[in-house]
């Protein structure tokens, strides 16, 4: 009787790659209309869309691969049980899904108190500068500009941002932490993403591209 | 510069909230259109710092990880439009209220009913059942009996899903319990089963980190300790 769902399971997945890709010409959010009706290959098809980034974003919060795939997987899994909650006039279905993925991510490191005395500063190695692929190409180009804008902040916002966002430090912890009043880091959240925001927006009109299959 | 709850904006954005901010801030979106519009905007950014870290690419089984447990709970997600929601309406008015996921099986059984206050209760499980269900941060537990899952928040608020279980036997009664290992059950409430199908319920109390929760069959109106060996049982929380 444990059994039954897993063989399921498995025999299914050995049909799936001949059908998956039925839902490529769909937008993200019609992908996440169909999860929320238990449309598995749309799942899928999300997770090929998003689930690097998800998986790049994770990692950097966490600094561990196991960790950064766990959370990856609560993220999805929680798009799934909770995609009929969805709403497209909030967000953009890729930045609900990063946003679901991300919140569990920083719910891991906030528990895993060795984070705490790892230097932030230093980026992760890039394993895919070598990947000639459009996806990677694009995923480099918009690091890029990303850092440029970041760089171009004051470092107190910078330090702010990148502590919140790639430390899973909460706005409180970082007063703590920079001995600074805490409404002082709300300020300097709120005015470096607002900035950031204006900075990417003059850098996008400069001209991005993106390939059109991870739009 | 935003003040107040307005001033929330941001760290909700960057998840620097904590968990009882994240909450107060949630339920202030509600009703503030500005604070709607400039998280809009502000997720845009949190995006592209979410791009800008990608580096290099999961472990190619992670897609079919997800995709399998993903099967294992297929049937919690419900379409808000469901059929059944509708032959209910003044029901599917209230439980719009509560909005999330449509909880439509047990709702839908007690309406068939004449029994008002019984369906205004059943009503009120489902919301609480459906509040754990719908969180984003809760968490799946598989069970190691029985079938079904265990849908737990970041609070320890649980939520049993159960398959296949029926109605208990006459004079009986289905009852929880939260198991620490090396402490005595703690009664978790009592449910009577389907005639078919799932049970949906809502653990009274809530569940800590390294617990299990249980169900026997007991006499009706449930006991203070287990007397029964379990039919059901999750892995630890």
């Amino acid at each position: 009787m444990e059994l039954a769902a897993p063989v399921v399971a498995f025999a299914r997945s050995q049909e799936r790659p001949a059908i998956r890709r039925q839902h490529a010409h769909l937008s993200d959010e019609a992908l996440v209309a169909l999860v929320a009706r238990g449309d598995e290959d749309a799942l899928a098809e999300l997770y090929d869309r998003i689930g690097r980034i998800a998986y790049g974003l994770a990692l950097r919060v966490l600094r561990d691969d196991r960790l950064a795939e766990d959370a990856v997987q609560d993220g999805f899994l929680a798009a799934w049980r909770t995609a009929a909650t969805f709403r497209p006039e909030r967000a953009k279905a890729s930045t609900w899904v990063l946003t679901l993925v991300h919140r569990r991510a920083v719910d891991l490191v906030r528990r895993e108190e060795r984070r705490r005395a790892e230097p932030l500063a230093e980026e992760v190695s890039v394993a895919e500068a070598a990947e000639p692929t459009e996806e990677a190409a694009w995923l480099r180009f918009e690091r890029e500009r990303v850092q440029a804008a970041l760089g171009q902040l004051p470092d107190t916002q910078r330090e702010a941002l990148e502590l919140a966002y790639y430390g899973g430090f909460s706005q409180s912890e970082l007063a703590d932490r920079l001995g600074v009043p805490l409404g002082t880091i709300k300020s300097r959240m709120f005015a470096g993403l607002a900035r950031l925001r204006e900075l990417l927006d003059d850098s996008a009109q400069e001209g991005s591209w993106r390939p059109e299959y991870t739009r | 510069m935003a003040t107040g709850i307005h001033a929330l904006t941001a760290g909700y954005a960057l998840d620097a909230l904590e968990p009882d901010e994240r909450r107060a801030y949630e339920a202030h979106l509600e009703g503030c259109e500005r604070c709607r519009e400039e998280l809009a905007a502000f997720w845009q950014t949190t995006e592209a710092l979410a791009v800008a870290a990608s580096g290099p690419a999961p472990s190619a089984d992670l897609r079919e990880r997800i995709l399998a447990a993903a099967r294992q709970e297929q049937q919690v997600v419900v379409p808000l439009e469901s059929p059944r929601r509708r032959t209910v309406p003044v029901l599917a008015a209230a439980a719009a209220v509560a909005a999330v996921v449509a909880l439509a099986v047990g709702l839908w059984a007690a309406s068939l009913s004449s029994d008002l206050d019984g369906t205004r209760a059943a009503l009120e499980r489902e919301r609480a059942a459906a509040a754990v269900l719908a969180d984003p941060d809760a968490r799946t537990v598989a069970l190691q009996q029985g079938e079904g899952r265990l849908v737990v928040d970041d609070e320890g608020r649980a939520v049993l899903v159960a398959d296949g279980l029926g109605p208990a036997p006459a004079g009986k009664t289905y009852e929880l319990w939260v198991v620490s290992e090396g402490d005595t059950p703690q009664r978790a409430g009592v449910f009577r089963g389907e005639e078919e199908g799932r049970d949906v319920v809502r653990l009274e109390g809530t569940v800590g980190p390294g617990e299990v929760v249980l169900v026997t069959i007991e006499d009706a109106g449930g006991v203070d300790a287990p007397t029964a060996d379990p039919i059901l049982g999750s892995l630890p929380v």
